[in-house]
C-alpha cells in the first residue's frame, strides 16, 4: 500500500505526518522522501546513510562525424532541447525530458543517449524505519527523473509513506501517480484553502483516492472546513495548534514521542485511510 | 546585412525591448535597403521555458546576421553564437536609438550572458 503525503501549499506538515505515520507503523513501512529539492525527514530520524546510489538521466549526444544536419531532431523535440542552428544541432541538456525521440527519428542514427548525473539516492536505517531519500544536486532544474528512481525503490511488501514534494507542478505529478493514497495536509487559513483547492484538482485530475488533514486547527478560519464540506471530501484528523508540537518539531523530535496522546489520532488516521482503499 | 532588434511596438521610434528571448517582437532591419519588416514573439513571450533558444531560431531564419537588446540569457546566447549571430547590447531608448548607435560604431558586443535564465 503506498500512501503519498502532499499539499498544495508549503510548511503545512507533510513531513510531520509522514515521519510520525512511519514511526507508529515502524517495523512494517518504508519511508520516501520524494521532496528531492529539500529532502528533510532524515532531521526527525537518528540513523546514518548506509547506502548511497547516483542517479543519472539520459540526455542526447551528437554524434558529429555522423550528422548531415537535416535538423530532424530539433523539429522533433517539444522542449527545444535540440535546436539546429549552424551546421550542427545544439543540445540543451537541461532542457530535455528523456523521451528518446531524437535517437528514432534521426535518419543517420547519430545520436545517442549518456547519462548525465542529476542526484543521489541516500537509505538510511532509523529504529525500524527504512528511509529512501532523493537528493537533487545544486544548479539541476528537473527533480521527475529523480523521483521516479526513488520511487524505483519502493518495496511493494509493506506500507510505503511518501513525503512529497510541496505544490501541485511535475515533481508532484511524478511523486502521486500510483499512489494508493493521497493526504492533502493543509492549514485553516486563507493560503491553506486556495492551494488546497489546486491540489484537489491535482488528485482528482489523476484518480488517486484522497482525504484531508487540518494542521494547526485553532488558527484561521472556518472556511476550509466548508470547502471540504461543500465538495464531500473526508477530513481524517485535525491536528491542534499545540506549542508542545511546534517545540518538538524544532527540535527533531517526533510528535508521537513528545505529544503521546498524538500517537492515537495518528493511529486512527492509518485505519480511515487503510479502510478507504 | 540584417539586424533584429527586441521591441514592444511596430516601428522605429518604438521602444527597445530589454529582453531577448521574451520580447514582444523583433524588428528586422535591412541596412542595405533601410527598410524593415515585424516577427511577432508573442508565443515565446508566454513559454514556461526556452524562450530564448526559440527566439535565437526565429531570428536566425529571419536572416539577420546581428543583434541589439538590452539583455541576453545563457540559452540565447549560445544559440545565437552557434548560429554566427553577433549580439550587442543597448540601453539605447528606442529601436532608432539603437540603430544610431550601432551606425556609429558605439555598440558593444557581447562576449558572455550578462543575466541569468529567467531573469
Amino acid at each position: 500500500m503506498i500512501v503519498a503525503i502532499a499539499s498544495g501549499k508549503g510548511g503545512t506538515g507533510k513531513t510531520t505526518l509522514s515521519v510520525n505515520l512511519a514511526k507508529m507503523l515502524a517495523p512494517n513501512v518504508q519511508l520516501l522522501d520524494c521532496d528531492v529539492e529539500a529532502p528533510n525527514c532524515h532531521l526527525f530520524l537518528e540513523g546514518e546513510v548506509h547506502e548511497r546510489i547516483i542517479v543519472n538521466r539520459l540526455v542526447p549526444h551528437i554524434d558529429e562525424t555522423r550528422c548531415n544536419a537535416c535538423g530532424e531532431c530539433a523539429r522533433f523535440c517539444a522542449f527545444h532541447a535540440i535546436a539546429m542552428l549552424g551546421t550542427v544541432p545544439l543540445v540543451f541538456p537541461e532542457m530535455c525530458h528523456e523521451c528518446g525521440g531524437c535517437v528514432k527519428v534521426c535518419p543517420v542514427k547519430a545520436i545517442k543517449e549518456k547519462g548525465q548525473p542529476i542526484g543521489v539516492i541516500e537509505k538510511r536505517q532509523s529504529q525500524g524505519v527504512p528511509l529512501v531519500q532523493g537528493r537533487l544536486d545544486i544548479g539541476v532544474a528537473m527533480a521527475p527523473p529523480l523521483i521516479r528512481a526513488v520511487k524505483a525503490c519502493i518495496n511493494k511488501e509493506t506500507t510505503v509513506i511518501i513525503d512529497a514534494p510541496p505544490g501541485t507542478s511535475c515533481p508532484v505529478l511524478a511523486t502521486v501517480r500510483d499512489a494508493d493514497f493521497t493526504v492533502l495536509v493543509t492549514e485553516p487559513t486563507p493560503f491553506g484553502l486556495n492551494d488546497l483547492a489546486l491540489a484537489v484538482g491535482m488528485v482528482r485530475a489523476l484518480g488517486v483516492p484522497f482525504g484531508v488533514v487540518i494542521n494547526r486547527t485553532g488558527i484561521g478560519d472556518a472556511r476550509v472546513h466548508d470547502y471540504c464540506r461543500a465538495q464531500d471530501i473526508p477530513i481524517l484528523l485535525e491536528i491542534p495548534d499545540d506549542r508542545r508540537i511546534a517545540e518538538a518539531y524544532s527540535r527533531g523530535i517526533a510528535v508521537i514521542d513528545a505529544v503521546p496522546e498524538m500517537r492515537e489520532h495518528f493511529l486512527n488516521l492509518f485505519n480511515k485511510i487503510r479502510q478507504t482503499i | 546585412m540584417k539586424i533584429a532588434f527586441t521591441t514592444s511596438g511596430n516601428d522605429l521610434q518604438a521602444p527597445l525591448d530589454s529582453r531577448f528571448g521574451r520580447a514582444p517582437k523583433f524588428l528586422i532591419y535591412d541596412l542595405d535597403s533601410s527598410a524593415f519588416e515585424l516577427i511577432d514573439n508573442q508565443q515565446n513571450l508566454n513559454a514556461a521555458q526556452g524562450a530564448g533558444i526559440q527566439s535565437a531560431e526565429t531570428v536566425a531564419k529571419s536572416g539577420a546576421q546581428a543583434v541589439v537588446t538590452g539583455h541576453c540569457g545563457p540559452k540565447a546566447f549560445r544559440a545565437l553564437n552557434a548560429a554566427g549571430i553577433t549580439i550587442y547590447t543597448s540601453d539605447a531608448p528606442s529601436v532608432a536609438g539603437a540603430l544610431d548607435l550601432y551606425r556609429q560604431g558605439q555598440l558593444k558586443k557581447a562576449e558572455t550572458a550578462d543575466v541569468e535564465g529567467h531573469w
